[in-house]
């Protein structure tokens, strides 16, 4: 609401905010732990539940650790903008005639740094666990890589409509799930694509896409649904 | 800083504006909706009977798949009708957002439960439908499988819309959702598609192919617009419920109550 | 710098306060009192931009516009410093040194010390720094008394009354029995909506 000329440089802002969320994320830094645990042990389920015949977990490797990584991102996303939320910074955001927009894509930015690229890191182990054939692997990390951000930035849409709610969470996975559909079935394709020896590049072209859509449109309804949240 | 915020502008004399401008205001679309819904009603009831006698009745069996195709005449409209609405939930959570009508809220979030009917219908029938086909009541296929994405897509926007206590908030978060949704539905639908090419090679078309008998045809297309005058009655008589128990302490209720024209 | 007409907002259909006009100019001091209840901290979220209003026009021409309501916007594990200096950064429009402002709310001894070990007092001093970390025309204060010891109270005053004789513009929101002295001072009585 200020007028351009009180309202400081935009990639200050920007700046100062991503090295504030780095900040208190290393403050927590336990915390972090967390759905990096969960990814672990929700993987560990399934050779249990299945049981451990390399062949079998090899056929289902993509699709597991792909739902494994959505169930980590899901249950990490509560955090992207509840502490604002909570404590009236976000209200602060508002007013300071930065675009909402910008300031969403800077707290999706460190929330995937924070959330999204320990699961992109941990991947290797997680194919290990898996059986994945090690043929498949670097796609599975570039699908990872490419696709983690998406789901951040998805998600921040369906987090920022859910945040005034006290149960948020629960809600969260509904509305969100769904919207994750599309990635989820490019992302296992080009992996099982990889895994047969067939040409698996369109799919990450696909992810590709996706992000750079993702990227552009996705901040824009997370900032107009956190308004929608604040009234 | 300059922020000007005002409330509506005066209408301007083109009588399209100015209805559309009326139908902005409760009292008026509550008495100028209740004067045709009857009508409408009635033209469903007309086109239902008539729709499904020409196809459960006079239509011949289908060449491959005997008389269990008859369910198409239910299926069909019904899926096209779960993707209509949602569209036209999408646009008008569009309007209401960017223009703040309330009229357009209350039409948006009334919509959503017919047309997750719709979809549960289309999910039903498409199962009862699949086992003469396939053997069993549920299979995978591309249609089914959107059309279930396309469930859950209607139950968040129900979902969040009743989790949210004040109303007008409610109403806005879910019309943002239903938008992100409508934005990601054809994404979704292709990659379904697609990966049920991928996974299983072509399915069996629930339409038995791309020709179809005329006498077959005709009773569709009318079952077609026939759900399309459901959806207008149903969605003008929740909108109109919606509208009374909101202004229920206001003036032009107590007067509709009074002169008993609900 | 601020004009409101017949403003309004509604929530479950009905009005949180009677409708409110008035006029803001530069050195004004507008204190908004009312009953308990009566849509004090909403009337101030609606001017600063954060609630669309319901009714009525909002005309905002003042150039720059500060906000300290009943969240403080401080993080709790990052120190009074950290919390300034982010604020700074954010705002980009900085006029005066972190340090400067932040003894000049006596806050100096414990400006290192994580925000969630300060009393409610001292969060407050430090959500009420950011007003002087830039210059802003228009501060929109909800409650800024509250938690505050007497001490800080006059230290309250004595930064507006600075911001009100250098022509900037207040809205004040409280229900406390504390005024303002300040010559230039209008009284809003806020209404509820609701009706008996």
């Amino acid at each position: 609401m200020n007028p351009e000329y009180t309202a400081g440089s935009l990639s200050d802002a920007f700046v100062a905010l991503v090295r504030r969320d780095l900040l208190l994320a290393f403050r927590r830094r336990t915390e972090l732990l967390f759905p990096v645990i969960f990814l672990l042990v929700v993987i560990s389920l399934f050779p249990l539940g299945i049981g451990p015949s390399p062949q079998l977990l090899a056929r289902i490797a993509p699709g597991v650790i792909w739902i494994a990584a959505l169930l980590a991102t899901v249950i990490s996303l509560d955090a992207l903008f509840r502490s604002d939320f909570e404590d009236g910074t976000l209200e602060q955001f508002v007013i300071s005639g930065h675009p909402l927009t910008l300031i969403a894509l800077a707290k999706i930015a460190t929330h995937w740094l924070v959330a999204g690229l320990p699961i992109v890191l941990l991947s290797p182990l997680l194919a290990l666990w898996m059986n994945l054939p090690l043929d498949s692997l670097s796609v599975m990390v570039v699908t990872l890589a490419l696709g983690t951000p998406i789901l951040s930035l998805i998600g921040s849409i369906g987090v920022g409509l859910t945040i005034s709610l006290k149960r948020g969470g629960q809600l969260l996975s509904l509305l969100v799930f769904p919207l994750y559909v599309p990635i989820l079935i490019i992302a296992t394709a080009a992996v099982m694509a990889a895994s047969d020896g067939l040409p698996y590049t369109q799919f990450l072209g696909l992810l590709i896409a996706g992000l750079i859509t993702s990227v552009t449109l996705a901040p824009f309804a997370a900032a107009a649904a956190l308004k929608i949240s604040l009234s | 800083m300059n922020t000007q915020i005002a409330v509506k502008d005066k209408p301007r004399k083109n009588a399209l504006v100015m209805f559309i401008h009326k139908l902005g205001s409760p009292p008026w679309f509550y008495g100028f909706t209740g004067k045709f819904i009857p009508w409408l009603w009635l033209i469903f009831a007309v086109l239902t009977v008539w729709g499904l006698y020409l196809g459960l009745v006079k239509a011949p069996a289908d060449y491959l798949q005997g008389e269990s195709f008859r369910i198409m005449y239910i299926h069909v409209p019904s899926a096209w009708m779960s993707m209509l609405i949602y569209s036209s939930m999408a646009v008008m959570g569009f309007i209401a957002l960017v223009w703040r009508i309330r009229i357009v809220e209350v039409l948006a979030m009334s919509s959503a439960p017919i047309g997750a009917a719709f979809t549960l219908i289309a999910l039903a029938t498409g199962s009862l439908w699949g086992r003469p086909t396939w053997g069993t009541y549920w299979v995978w296929d591309a249609r089914l499988t959107s059309e279930l994405v396309l469930l859950f897509l209607y139950l968040g926007v129900m979902g969040l819309y009743s989790a949210i206590d004040e109303p007008r908030k409610a109403a806005r978060a879910a019309c943002l959702l239903a938008l992100v949704g409508a934005v990601n539905l054809p994404i979704i639908h292709y990659s379904v598609k697609w990966w049920n090419t991928l996974h299983q090679g072509s399915s069996i078309s629930l339409t038995g192919g791309s020709n179809i008998d005329a006498s077959m045809l005709w009773p569709l297309l009318i079952m077609a617009i026939a759900v399309k005058f459901y959806y207008a009655a149903n969605l003008l008589t929740r909108a109109r419920i919606r509208l009374l128990e909101q202004d229920l302490r206001k003036g032009w209720v107590q007067n509709v109550v009074r002169e008993r024209k609900i | 710098m601020l004009s409101a007409s017949q403003i309004s907002f509604e929530r479950y259909f009905a009005p949180v306060f009677q409708p409110v006009s008035f006029e803001l100019e530069a050195g004004r001091l507008l204190l908004v009192t009312g009953a308990n209840g009566c849509g004090k901290t909403t009337l101030i979220r609606v001017l600063a931009g954060i609630l669309h209003p319901s009714s009525g026009r909002l005309d905002n021409r003042a150039r720059g516009m500060a906000y300290v309501g009943h969240y403080l916007a401080i993080k709790d594990d990052l120190s009074v410093v950290e919390n300034l200096r982010f604020m700074r950064d954010f705002i980009g429009t900085s006029t005066r040194p972190v340090d400067e402002v932040i003894r000049e709310v006596g806050l100096g001894r414990v400006a290192e010390q994580l925000a969630r070990t300060l009393s409610a007092g001292q969060r407050k001093r430090c959500a009420l720094a950011r007003l002087l970390l830039s210059e802003n025309e228009l501060w929109l204060l909800d409650e800024p008394y509250s938690n505050l010891d007497q001490e800080g109270v006059e230290r309250v005053d004595d930064m507006l009354r600075q911001h009100l004789e250098a022509g900037g513009g207040c809205i004040l929101a409280t229900h406390g029995a504390h005024r303002p002295s300040w010559r230039g001072t209008r009284d809003l009585y806020l209404v509820s909506g609701a009706r008996a």
